[in-house]
């Protein structure tokens, strides 16, 4: 792959008051890949997210980004107050207007076209998830960052919202980077797995991780299952040299 | 300038000033649930007022500093596992006292403190006129220019961040803009009513808007209806200026609960 990763980072540490929450961690991010990060509570897979983004401080290591990297978004809760009066086609023109146009185009591409004139807090839990997932596509991202963007849907919900996420990969060419719990769900749509718990146990891609000793230590055996079907199933194959 | 030699103008202009103002950044202290910080801002101004008097500085200058300062120090404090309602209100109520017993000791001739408590619209002069507008302006310039920035760091701290936006700053930009108004709304309302000019006309605007940038508009409008009317209200009647504005303001928040009920009920 001739192209260069669009986030590289270096032997990454945060540390919270005493406690190490990330302690040397290496990864880089490609373009166009689906990349997952899994890992038990705790293991500090959002605050990776979070110093990606930039808004944990780092106590070592480094974070190359690509020049002018354009990314997108979706943290893991919103809890906008209901006091604040927010249609979901203001939410998208926040911080950067956007045009009727490109608003539509997104809420299209996410799944929830009927919203725009809808106010975000009267909207389900999987309205909102679309909806913010549609903020985070807006102005072609190279990079979609998902924190949990599942979280509080029910199963054949949250399997749309990840065949969305694919689709909408496979349609646009960015890459994504997502925190996820469903370990099926990432095996079977994920380019590259790292399995994190403060450090980086593993990593590669899922059929290599799943029978890594590493994450068997952490997940178990269970789900070999899952993958197997899953993989079965999943008929198209992405291409990719690694 | 004889419209300005009007006492009764003079308060007019004060009050609409300060009521157009307060009720976007009002707005802001409603979406970031930041009421008692507003409460603790506004209480140290009186202490404020003390050091004024006792340097013989500018009340304006002094409520300002300490208004401030007061800020600063609960924002220096946030996220150090303090529960955030009790250390404001422990701040909030113990300025006040301290700037009470202050202004007791500082003060030779007797001060009226109610005038710094409650406000004291009727003798607002040319020069706080003009230090009123100068602040109005000011907020106003700093609303407008970070309004996009202030709005995405209150929706989500982290969806600010991947944007390019820093929420520490964007906090930074209301406290300031804070801090102002409550130096200049001492004048018109007092330390312990400006808390309800932020909070009465914002909360009255919700139930109408359906955009930030809508409600912040009706909310100025409810403030600057409560200050017209408050005012008129205490010329007829002979109350104090001030609490007579913030009631004016409380029976509009009322009419905005109770209107759409009346209105779906028949």
């Amino acid at each position: 792959m001739s192209e260069l990763p669009l986030i590289r980072t270096q032997s990454l540490q945060v540390m919270r008051g005493s406690q190490r929450i990330l302690d040397n961690v290496t990864f880089n991010v490609n373009a166009c890949e689906i990349t997952t990060i899994v890992g038990p509570n705790g293991s500090g897979k959002s605050t990776l997210l979070k110093a990606i983004i930039g808004s944990v401080p780092l106590n070592q290591g480094s974070i190359e980004r690509l020049p002018n990297l354009r990314i997108g978004y979706l943290p893991q809760t919103v809890n906008i107050d209901p006091t604040m009066p927010l249609s979901v086609r203001r939410l998208l023109s926040l911080p950067v207007k956007v045009s009727v146009q490109e608003a539509e185009e997104a809420l299209t591409a996410a799944g929830v076209a009927d919203c725009a004139d809808a106010q975000f807090t009267e909207l389900s839990g999987g309205q909102r998830q679309r909806v913010l997932l549609a903020r985070s596509l807006l102005r072609s991202p190279q990079l979609v960052i998902l924190d949990e963007p599942t979280q509080g849907l029910d199963q054949p919900g949250s399997a749309a919202f990840y065949r969305q996420i694919d689709d909408i990969r496979s349609k646009s060419g960015c890459a994504v980077l997502m925190v996820s719990h469903e370990l099926h769900v990432v095996m079977a749509s994920s380019d590259h797995v790292i399995c994190l718990n403060g450090h980086v146990c593993c990593a590669g891609r899922p059929e290599q991780v799943a029978t890594a000793p590493e994450y068997r230590a952490l997940f178990g055996s269970g789900t070999q299952g899952a993958l197997a079907l899953y993989r079965h199933e999943h008929s198209h194959h992405h291409h990719h040299d690694h | 300038m004889t419209l300005l030699d009007d006492f009764l103008w003079r308060a007019a202009i004060a009050g609409v000033g300060v009521a157009v103002i307060a009720a976007p950044l009002g707005c802001f202290v409603v979406w970031r649930r930041m009421a008692y910080f507003g409460d603790a801002t506004a209480h140290a101004a009186i202490l404020g007022v003390a050091l004024a008097l006792a340097f013989e500085a500018s009340i304006f200058v002094g409520a300002l500093a300490l208004a401030l300062f007061m800020a600063i120090s609960v924002s220096g404090l946030r996220g150090r596992g303090y529960p955030m309602d009790t250390l404001l209100g422990v701040l909030a109520h113990s300025s006040l006292a301290l700037g009470l017993v202050a202004i007791s000791l500082v003060s030779t001739v007797r001060v009226d403190i109610t005038a710094y408590l409650f406000g004291d619209i009727l003798t607002v002069t040319k020069a706080d006129l003009l230090m009123i507008w100068l602040g109005v302006a000011l907020i106003a310039a700093l609303l407008i220019w970070r309004w996009q920035r202030l709005l995405i760091a209150t929706v989500n701290e982290e969806m600010a961040q991947a944007a390019g936006v820093n929420p520490k700053s964007e906090q930074w930009v209301l406290t300031i803009a804070l801090a102002i108004v409550v130096a200049v709304a001492i004048k018109v309302v007092g330390a312990l009513l400006i808390g309800a000019l932020l909070l009465i006309p914002a909360a009255a605007a919700r139930r109408f808007a359906s955009t930030p940038e809508i409600m912040a508009m009706i909310a100025a409008l409810v403030g600057v209806v409560s200050a017209l009317v408050g005012l008129a209200a205490s010329w007829f009647w002979d109350t104090p200026t001030g609490p007579s504005i913030v009631c004016v303001s409380a029976v509009l928040f009322l009419f905005s609960v109770v209107a759409p009920k009346l209105r779906g009920g028949t």
